[in-house]
């Protein structure tokens, strides 16, 4: 299945607001998880895994060390659910 | 070195009686039971289907993000020590001669069945990152270490019922040598939940009157038939005597002395002579240096089980001697429940405040009293405590054979 970047963004905002619960206005692309939203390392186990379920997608764990931004997240997602 | 000398200056509670400590205390005072029946689905058809819940739920007084990554014990060490740190005036202290001892029974049980669950039923990846960190025993202690930012050391004894009164007793030692200034401690326990009630259940430890479940917990009446489970957890900040009256803090009483000893007898029965807790309070009584005519209040670890009961009530007949007439005996978990872990923490609270106001608590649901109890029990009403310098005992065993006995005494 296909989805937009927006939509992927909507997806990763709710994900990380439950997850870390900050204020969703604050989750912009250029944010970083763990500086900017207090995602810290154990917390991207389970955002990871939220947004596995949500997008129906696979994220190996080497992609994820790489996931300093939400943008790396929602770029992954956009092209890997294609 | 000499030893110095430990003070009470802040409490902190979420009991089934009430989600601090006033409203616990006025609803012991009141002889209210905070024994109900379960409503989660498991209970219905389970052998024991009553239990004391706390009376406060977490999610009124701690925000959601922050719960979800905390088992229910820690979440219960928080919402006291917050209040007790308050309770103590937030005492400005070098984190570096701040310590915690908080101990729980089982530890984070409920986090382990839950992500085992999810182990069986979704796979190994979606169990929780946070589940070690939640399911770990000493995680209640790392918690409230990492808020207050404790750094003169972060412990978390365990000897099953009797762990929280043996934190408090470390506590005192973290105190008493220099290691701390401050340290906040207590106990906790969170298992209210189908497998450890079943353990306890299968075991005949638990009380089965599934028709009556507020007359259930019923120590030294002849019908008793066993414990109820409680759930909650007491924190007290104690520090030494010299950093309290330099800051001008309200000192509620002192923490004079510990009594530890342990049967060699069975993993779970009691010696019937009592032999261990008999020892246990001269022990307390010694390190104290206090003589048994100061004793005038007992908190029993009494919890309503056929054989512990009448074993402790002879040790204290055996300890007490010919004093025992003027020491009053209450035995609190009548009301509370039995917070395994969190009922030598509570149960200190309640021997502070007696001392503090001069008034025991009474014993509920006693309607023919055992004979084989020769101890004076503080029945249905509270009694009065006299004035002058006071000392109360607070006793707590565990299975495996761990006796404690934690002796406070009103601030001179």
């Amino acid at each position: 299945m296909s989805v937009t970047q927006a939509e992927v963004l909507a997806g990763i905002k709710d994900i990380v607001v439950e997850v870390a619960g900050i204020d969703p206005t604050t989750i912009e692309m250029e944010k970083r998880f763990n500086e900017d939203l207090e995602v810290d390392s154990l917390s991207m186990v389970e955002v990871i895994v939220a947004a596995e379920e949500k997008f129906g997608v696979k994220i190996p764990d080497d992609e994820v060390t790489k996931m300093a931004t939400v943008a790396d997240a929602v770029n992954f997602i956009v092209t890997a659910a294609k | 070195m000499s030893r110095r000398r430990v003070v009470v200056t802040g409490l902190g509670a979420t009991t089934p009686l009430g989600g601090n400590v006033a409203s616990t205390w006025n609803a012991l005072l009141a002889g209210t039971s905070g024994v109900r029946l379960l409503t989660d689905e498991w209970a219905l058809d389970a052998p024991v289907q009553f239990a004391a819940r706390v009376a406060v739920e977490p999610a009124e007084v701690m925000e959601r993000v922050e719960m979800r990554r905390l088992d229910r014990s820690e979440q219960f060490a928080l919402i006291a020590a917050r209040e007790a740190w308050k309770d103590a005036g937030s005492p400005d202290v070098d984190k570096l001669r701040l310590g915690v001892v908080i101990a729980s029974g089982i530890g984070g049980v409920i986090t382990l069945l839950d992500q085992y669950e999810i182990l069986r039923t979704k796979g190994a990846r979606s169990v929780s990152p946070h589940t070690v960190p939640m399911l770990m025993p000493n995680g209640p202690s790392a918690n409230v270490g990492l808020e207050f930012q404790a750094q003169a050391g972060v412990h978390t004894p365990v000897s099953a019922c009797a762990s929280g009164a043996e934190a408090i007793g470390y506590a005192m030692e973290m105190i008493r040598t220099g290691r701390a200034d401050i340290v906040i401690t207590g106990g906790v326990e969170a298992a209210i939940h189908a497998l450890p009630m079943a353990g306890f259940a299968s075991m005949k430890a638990l009380s089965t009157r599934n028709q009556d479940p507020t007359k259930a917990s019923r120590p030294y009446d002849q019908d008793r038939d066993g414990f109820v489970l409680g759930e909650g957890g007491g924190v007290i900040i104690i520090e030494s005597l010299e950093h309290a009256k330099q800051r001008g803090a309200r000192i509620y009483a002192e923490l004079a002395g510990q009594g530890l000893t342990s049967d060699g007898y069975h993993i779970a029965a009691p010696d019937p002579e009592g032999a261990g807790v008999t020892r246990a309070i001269q022990f307390a009584l010694d390190d104290a240096g206090v003589d048994l005519s100061e004793v005038v209040h007992l908190n029993a670890h009494a919890t309503s089980t056929p054989a512990g009961d009448v074993a402790e009530a002879r040790a204290l007949a055996a300890a007490l001697g010919g004093h025992v007439s003027h020491v009053a005996v209450s035995a609190t978990k009548s009301m509370t429940g039995h917070l395994l872990g969190g009922a030598g923490a509570i149960e200190s609270i309640f021997c502070i405040l007696a001392i503090h106001h001069r008034i025991a608590p009474p014993t509920i649901n006693i309607e023919n009293l055992d004979p084989a109890v020769t101890i004076d029990i503080v029945r249905d009403q509270p009694r009065a405590l006299p004035p002058g310098p006071i000392a109360a005992l607070n006793d707590s065993f565990g299975f495996g054979g761990h006796n404690v006995v934690l002796l406070f005494k009103s601030f001179q």
